[in-house]
């Protein structure tokens, strides 16, 4: 015999090591799993954090005149916290960022999920990343030095162009909508007539609307071309990526099965998508729509660049005209000179806005993950796409 | 509806999803079209003379003789325009000529003492005659009427006292008497104070286009020590210099006009005159204009708070932060990926801390900053005040969710065959793990570390309180561990919204976002085709 070792040793033997090669495992997965963890330990700490500097704020100046006076003087010599502008500036750009992000967004991907054949979509998509590439301050910059003062020079001219390309399209729809629904209660000998001059009627009107519009939008003065148009606009482009990509998968969830019934039932394109494969999407885009609002308030460099950072609440409250300034900016721009006061009032101040910020974004990201897990149960069960687009 | 109709809706609906996507790329090409073609004119353009001296002092680049024949060449053609101020200035600004007289005669009466007559009866009454001397000189020079000037000045130097005088150091006023009286031909003197102060603008500009007189003292800052480097800017300043922009009360609205005001208006008729026709039609022979191709732009220093030169350090400070970022997030995320796409299953802990990372991804830039500020500086203490570690550490949070994300999808989409094969050869989970299923998502995982890479480059709100300083010098590796650093997007902030001189040095802030910009979105264009590649290995 050459080897002296029995069998029964030898299974002892392969046994252990399976043992120890057990246990490596368990140590290995055990590792991983503490690494993975500390992504619950960085949410926990910034809560933390942000939390217990913010907290001497409250407790020395209360929460009344935070949350309700407009007057922000934090370095006078009796300091004044009112807050109210600033959630009303970030509220306003956000609110116009989405506006303006949200219908541009959902259109975008629809046509790339449901228009455009693959090819192109392939050569498409980059597009919308490389808009989501673009570092913010690049924004900010453009914001300043290029749209600022184009604003400012033909701010009536960019209004006008603005308000030509949102209510020309809608007008034609309602009007072709209209005529046809119109003609359809005349009588049938009549109703090609009825519909094609209803039609032109309908178009004429619509068109001087829109040229009477356009022409008052062209006569608005702009007498600075940093303010809260600026910032929302800006603030929007940046937000379409995160809104497109995020809808795009919600849409490509719905899968194809719903969309071919729909078809083979006879219904044009835009019926399928509207009455069909958008409701079925609808608590994932309204996921995406809420990302992309998130985008929008989180962010900082351009509304610091480009807002005119004037702390007060505009007369009347929608002139989206004036300067204005948000809490992202009020943050980055007031702690240069609070830095050296570490304790201080006017230091928390600005945890305690961030502390704002952040339950916002918390409880709007626990809504949007709730809602996309909606579209996963409706739908077939796959991972939540990249939101950052 | 009429199926016609519902063909025409349906028609629009696609158009306005087109126009939407239109729209999307035009205000892409909006955003980049100036950046890009802006940018490119911090690298290519046309430099002036004064940059070639610039750089041969400060980098000792060019060839110092034929920058030198050139800079004697520029100086002929300027020469007219230096002679004809000081022509002009003698009978404007009157104060150096009461100075030199005031000299005169302090030297005169050293003089005096030297020889050791000083307190000798003559010698009084010759001090006597020489301040009276130098009082009337003065007097004539502070009249303002010429024909009153003429005649005291003349008067002065027909004078006996100057035969008395002769010889000594008095005799520099007598030839000062002599010049100014041929100044008072040339020059309105009831306007002196008039001209006083267009003549001292019309000097910075001068100094602003050509750099300072030959014969000021040398300037402390860089940039007053040079004339416009740039043909464009040379350009702007000349069109100053030739047109003064004026504020006139215009139509009914009340809104003021600006309108431009040939200069050469305010100085009709003095020796001045003809510099506005050199200037307008010798610029070129002045600045000597060539276009170079300054690729340095990224690897030189700021010379004068990036007046003149490049923008490495920043740059450099972007660089370092960036890596630092990854050096922590790429094996945590990478780690943490492995572990939820190979390991965990659906418990609620697991659903806890995919949770946490969705919310870690949606947290603020801004209030990563802060965080980074109140926790890597103020509680653990990396380093005592601001530094690229602490930069980097919080920039490793924000990328970390990103990372995560895109590795575990990279994980997912290796095939289920790869593992099944690997763990019926005998392989454990662990060593299944490590040397089939990273491997292949190698590609996958590489794609979300260089997008991610481009983010980090790209961040400005987290690194305000925690990294970023607008000047200083490039550091050295070590360095990074205890001090801040310029970054590039930081630097783009305050260059564009803080520095003194904004307008003055646009170039230079649009070479850095370009710069910015093509980091970034090369970043991206590897990424995007990493990924097309994948893509057409995972089809095949």
């Amino acid at each position: 015999m050459r080897s002296s070792i029995s069998l029964g040793e030898r299974i002892t033997i392969s046994h252990r090591r399976i043992q120890i090669a057990d246990a490596l495992e368990k140590i290995g997965s055990g590792l991983l799993f503490l690494v993975t963890s500390l992504s619950v330990l960085a949410v926990l700490f910034i809560f933390i954090f942000i939390i217990r500097e913010a907290l001497p704020f409250f407790r020395q100046e209360g929460f009344k005149e935070f949350f309700t006076s407009t007057r922000w003087f934090p370095s006078a010599a009796e300091p004044e916290f009112g807050a109210l502008a600033l959630f009303f500036g970030s509220g306003i750009v956000t609110f116009g960022a989405t506006l303006f992000a949200a219908p541009l967004g959902i259109a975008v991907a629809l046509f790339l999920s449901d228009v455009v054949p693959f090819s192109v979509r392939q050569t498409l998509k980059p597009i919308v990343e490389v808009l989501a590439a673009i570092p913010s301050v690049v924004y900010g910059f453009f914001a300043l030095v290029v749209f600022a003062p184009l604003l400012q020079d033909h701010g009536g001219a960019f209004l006008g162009v603005g308000v030509g390309i949102i209510v020309a399209p809608a007008g034609m729809i309602l009007s072709m909508i209209g005529a046809d629904l119109l003609s359809g209660l005349m009588p049938s000998t009549v109703q090609r007539t009825a519909r094609i001059a209803l039609m032109a009627l309908f178009t004429l009107s619509i068109a001087s609307v829109t040229f009477l519009l356009c022409r008052a939008a062209a006569g608005i003065e702009v007498v600075s071309g940093t303010n809260a148009l600026n910032v929302a606009v800006i603030l929007g482009i940046m937000a379409i990526p995160t809104v497109v990509s995020v809808s795009e998968d919600s849409l490509a969830a719905v899968g194809r099965s719903l969309r071919e019934a729909s078809y083979s039932l006879g219904a044009t394109r835009a019926e399928t998508l509207l009455k069909v494969v958008l409701p079925a999407a609808g608590s994932g885009i309204l996921a995406a729509v809420i990302l992309g609002v998130m985008r929008a308030a989180g962010e900082t460099m351009v509304v610091w660049m480009a807002s005119g950072n004037a702390s007060r609440i505009p007369a009347p409250f929608y002139d989206v005209l004036e300067p204005i300034r948000t809490v992202t900016a009020t943050i980055a721009g007031d702690m240069g000179e609070a830095d050296q006061v570490t304790g201080a009032a006017r230091y928390s101040v600005l945890f305690a806005l961030a502390l704002i910020l952040l339950l916002f974004v918390f409880i709007s990201n626990l809504v949007s993950q709730w809602l996309a897990q909606r579209v996963a149960l409706k739908t077939k069960p796959r991972p939540v796409a990249d939101r950052r687009g | 509806m009429r199926l016609s109709t519902r063909k025409i809706l349906d028609q629009t609906f696609t158009g306005i999803g087109g126009l939407a996507t239109a729209l999307l790329i035009i205000s892409l090409l909006i955003v980049l079209g100036p950046i890009i073609v802006r940018g490119m004119g911090a690298i290519v353009f046309r430099e002036t003379i004064e940059r070639r001296v610039l750089f041969l002092e400060h980098f000792g680049r060019g060839n110092s003789e034929t920058v030198e024949a050139e800079r004697q060449r520029a100086l002929r053609a300027r020469q007219p325009i230096y002679d004809a101020i000081k022509e002009f200035e003698a009978g404007i600004i009157v104060k150096p000529l009461e100075e030199a007289a005031k000299q005169s005669y302090r030297e005169f009466k050293e003089e005096l003492r030297e020889k050791g007559v000083y307190g000798s009866e003559g010698s009084e009454k010759l001090i006597e005659t020489a301040k009276s001397v130098r009082d009337d000189f003065i007097a004539a020079v502070r009249l303002e009427d010429n024909e009153e000037a003429r005649q005291l000045t003349q008067a002065l130097i027909e004078s006996p006292h100057r035969e008395l005088l002769a010889g000594t150091a008095m005799d520099g006023v007598f030839r000062m008497a002599g010049d100014y009286l041929k100044t008072i031909e040339t020059v309105d003197l009831s306007r002196r104070s008039a001209y006083t102060a267009s003549l001292l603008e019309l000097k910075d500009l001068i100094r602003q286009l050509l750099g300072p007189f030959p014969d000021d003292p040398r300037p402390i800052l860089v940039r007053d020590q040079y004339g416009e480097t740039r043909w464009d800017r040379a350009r702007l300043v000349a069109h100053e210099l030739l047109y003064k922009e004026t504020y006139a009360e215009a139509d009914s609205s009340g809104m003021r006009q600006g309108i431009e005001v040939p200069r050469v208006e305010q100085f009709r008729g003095t020796p001045v005159e003809p510099i506005f026709g050199m200037v307008e039609s010798n610029l070129g022979e002045m600045m000597l204009p060539r276009l170079t191709f300054y690729w340095r732009f990224i690897t030189d220093d700021s010379i004068d708070a990036h007046f003149f030169g490049g923008i490495w350090p920043s740059v450099l400070g972007t660089l370092y932060l960036a890596l630092f970022a990854m050096l922590f997030a790429i094996p945590l995320g990478v780690a943490a990926a492995v572990y939820l796409a190979e390991y965990a299953r659906g418990t609620p802990l697991i659903r806890i801390i995919r949770s946490c990372i969705d919310t870690l991804a949606a947290v603020p830039s801004i209030v990563f900053g802060l965080f980074g500020l109140a926790f890597f500086i103020n509680v653990i203490g990396v380093s005592d005040s601001k530094s690229v570690l602490a930069g980097g550490l919080t920039l490793a949070l924000l990328i970390l969710p990103i990372i995560i994300r895109a590795s575990e999808e990279a994980i997912h989409a290796v095939p289920s065959a790869y593992r099944e094969a690997s763990l019926a050869l005998g392989a454990s989970k662990g060593k299944c793990v490590l040397s089939v299923v990273l491997p292949a998502a190698l590609p996958g995982i590489l794609t979300g570390v260089i997008i991610s890479l481009g983010r980090a480059a790209g961040e400005t709100a987290p690194i305000i309180f925690t990294a970023a300083v607008s000047v200083g010098l490039p550091l050295r590796a070590w360095e990074t561990l205890s001090k801040p650093s310029p970054v590039l997007p930081w630097t783009i902030y305050n260059l564009a919204t803080e520095h003194q001189l904004v307008d003055q040095i646009r170039h230079v802030q649009y070479g850095m976002v370009l710069t910015l910009v093509v980091i970034v979105l090369l970043l991206n264009a590897t990424a995007i085709l990493l990924r097309a590649r994948i893509a057409g290995r995972l089809r095949s």
